[in-house]
């Protein structure tokens, strides 16, 4: 199973280096470094959303409200930053973790003290959380006039040659990578995933991991919150609606099996930057930006066929709780 | 701490036939009703108006269509997250057959015809290739929305005849309007067909332990692939009335009708996990939400803070049982 990941991944960095190349053959300055950081910048939240993601879905979970959490959190922030400019912005980006983790403890505790299935729960919170954007902005926009140079700036900033967004993606990323291969939580992440029964009888507590896996996911879509609205220097209603798919899409391209237990932060990394790839190189061939949606919809399917090998056997557990033994 | 699946066991009807009707899921869901309907009649004097009503059946009814057969599906173990995008498509496809100059008939059967199709090119993915139906239908979800957007670009495909436009907007008697009309004999069909027929039992089966309903002879793949078709059937249906009473073509109709289908068969007490449910529920929960949907809409509160309410709605309804029985076992 770990040769099945690792060539997974790799046959999907060929992938995007042959994109990369195809597009390459008739614009040379496509595969140009600065136009490649561009990709990468411009992929940095999608990259952090999968990992987020990614940590639900191992534990056979599933979190449809991330980008409403994002929509929520951003609106937070740009309109805390719009009644007090003098708010320092990192203490900004620490309060949206802690409201993003907030938003998403609530999903956990539903699916952990109630044992309502994740499906339900998230698409129950997606519609809240969206629902509340509006309540607490009232339907206005916080427009690009009303935030401050600092809010907008900060992940534009250079530092070493790339932008802080970017630098932020890979701290995440390291971040992740360490949780999930050193530490007791990515372990038991991975265990439910594969035998949630088993993992019962070896002291794992399910229901608290999946939790912190909601808790995690949420923190990162309240971080991903003030990097969109800052990005798009526009907070609305609007924000990331019908995202939390695409989010799904780069985690099940990057070969994240939605049967749980089964996926890698490179390949959540390497499934988002195809994504990203795709949606660059789009524009730059000529092709309008309406093939986008088909274009990524093929892709995933692609992804899901080539993948169908090794998740054939449990095609819907995604959709069954873990059988949590009576203690 | 117990699992969902158990919880929604149903209460033995040959014990006490009264009490367990009373404790049914439909009862709560009646109950539900009643408390919106009541409060809807207080709080807005526009809404007891017999046109007021009838405006009400709009809310729900091109959605609860879906839901009908999406009912079905999620019994079955499976789930279609594409039916939004199989109406824009199906939408699409019927705007381009009129700047072909097809008439009303032609249209219907466009419309229809593309929907099953688009199912059963789903229910081959997840029956052919044996994959999960999650991910393929987020996958054909951003395929046929995609499609509809390269055909339609930022345009917009409009004057449809009037002839066509009946079918969304046009009333079989007085204030009874043709999509409630055709919701309610959809719904006395999937009644039927869930509850009185050995297709309905199988899918039952199907839903509870695929295997076994395998090895006692139920066609499981056939069975999953014709639920798909008619999901995408029910979407096409869907799909004529919705074009039919916008009167125009969009790539973006149709936004999130997937979530609110799956609400709807969700509050109606059919399990996400498979194996449980009733078309009776999923008819109730569909005219909750419109009650709710409408009634907000009478004290003017917007379309998203509605949202709020419906997904409130969803937890609540979901976690009371659950925390009730929690609440008994402690005492």
């Amino acid at each position: 199973m770990k040769s099945l990941a690792k060539h997974r991944e790799i046959w999907l960095g060929l992938a995007i280096i042959a994109v990369i190349i195809l597009v390459t053959l008739r614009f040379p300055r496509f595969s140009q470094p600065g136009n490649l950081l561009t990709i990468f910048n411009d992929t940095s939240i999608l990259m952090m959303l999968a990992l987020g993601q990614m940590a639900v879905i191992l534990t056979r979970s599933i979190d449809l409200s991330m980008a409403a959490n994002l929509a929520l959190t951003g609106m937070i922030a740009a309109m805390l930053n719009a009644a007090y400019p003098a708010i320092p912005i990192p203490l900004i980006m620490a309060l949206c973790v802690v409201i993003g983790g907030l938003l998403g403890a609530f999903n956990g505790v539903l699916v952990w003290k109630l044992n309502i299935p994740p499906i339900v729960v998230t698409l129950g919170t997606l519609t809240i959380f969206r629902g509340l954007v509006f309540v607490i902005s009232g339907g206005a926009w916080v427009n690009a006039a009303q935030m401050s140079p600092d809010f907008i700036g900060l992940q534009r900033a250079v530092v070493l040659g790339l932008p802080v967004l970017s630098w932020i993606a890979i701290v995440v990323a390291i971040l992740f990578f360490l949780l999930m291969t050193r530490t007791p939580l990515g372990r038991s992440l991975y265990a439910i995933g594969v035998n949630p029964t088993a993992s019962v009888y070896t002291g794992i507590n399910v229901g608290l991991t999946k939790f912190m896996a909601f808790v995690l996911a949420g923190a990162v879509s309240g971080l991903c919150g003030y990097l969109w609205i800052s990005r798009y220097v526009i907070a609305s209603v609007q924000v990331a609606s019908g995202y939390e798919l695409t989010i799904v899409a780069a985690c099940v391209i990057g070969g994240i099996s939605i049967a749980g237990g089964i996926g890698t932060v490179a390949g959540a990394l390497l499934g988002a930057l195809f994504l990203g790839v795709i949606n660059n190189a789009l524009p730059v061939i000529n092709i309008s930006p309406f093939w986008q949606m088909a274009i990524s919809g093929t892709a995933i399917l692609l992804a899901v066929i080539l993948n169908a090998r090794g998740e054939r056997r449990k095609g819907r557990v995604i959709l069954k709780t873990a059988e949590v033994a009576h203690v | 701490m117990s699992d969902v699946k158990a919880g929604r066991q149903l209460p033995n009807r040959l014990d006490n036939p009264l009490k367990s009707t009373l404790l049914s899921w439909e009862s709560l869901l009646v109950l539900v009703a009643v408390a919106i309907f009541i409060f809807n009649s207080y709080s807005s004097p526009y809404f007891l108006n017999e046109w007021s009503l009838s405006d009400l059946t709009f809310n729900f009814t091109e959605k609860a269509l879906i839901a009908l057969a999406m009912a079905l599906l999620i019994i079955s173990g499976e789930i279609d997250l594409s039916v939004a995008a199989i109406i824009a498509l199906a939408s699409t496809m019927m705007g381009l057959a009129l700047q072909y100059g097809a008439d009303t008939s032609v249209l219907v059967a466009v419309g229809v015809g593309v929907g099953l199709l688009c199912g059963a090119f789903n229910g081959f993915l997840v029956t052919g290739l044996k994959l999960p139906s999650i991910v393929v239908t987020i996958g054909t979800m951003s395929l046929f929305r995609g499609i509809s957007y390269i055909i339609l670009g930022d345009k917009s495909f409009g004057n449809y005849p009037a002839s066509f436009g009946w079918f969304g907007q046009g009333y079989v008697w007085w204030v009874i309007s043709f999509e409630l009309v055709l919701f309610l004999v959809f719904a006395v069909i999937y009644f039927v067909l869930l509850h009185r027929t050995n297709f309905g039992r199988r899918v039952f089966a199907i839903g509870n332990n695929d295997v076994a309903a395998q090895f006692s002879g139920v066609r499981v793949d056939r069975i999953k692939f014709i639920l798909f078709c008619l999901t995408g059937l029910m979407s096409g249906i869907a799909a004529v009335l919705l074009t039919a009473r916008l009167g125009s073509t969009r790539p973006s109709i149709a936004q999130g009708f997937e979530l609110e289908a799956i609400t709807m068969v969700v509050l109606g007490g059919v399990s996400i996990l498979g194996g449980a449910g009733s078309i009776v529920g999923v008819v109730l929960a569909a005219l909750i939400m419109g009650l709710v949907t409408f009634g907000l809409g009478l004290l003017n509160v917007p379309g998203i803070v509605m949202s709020i309410f419906i997904g409130g709605l969803l937890i609540t309804v979901i976690a009371l049982p659950i925390l009730f029985r929690m609440w008994r076992q402690r005492a």
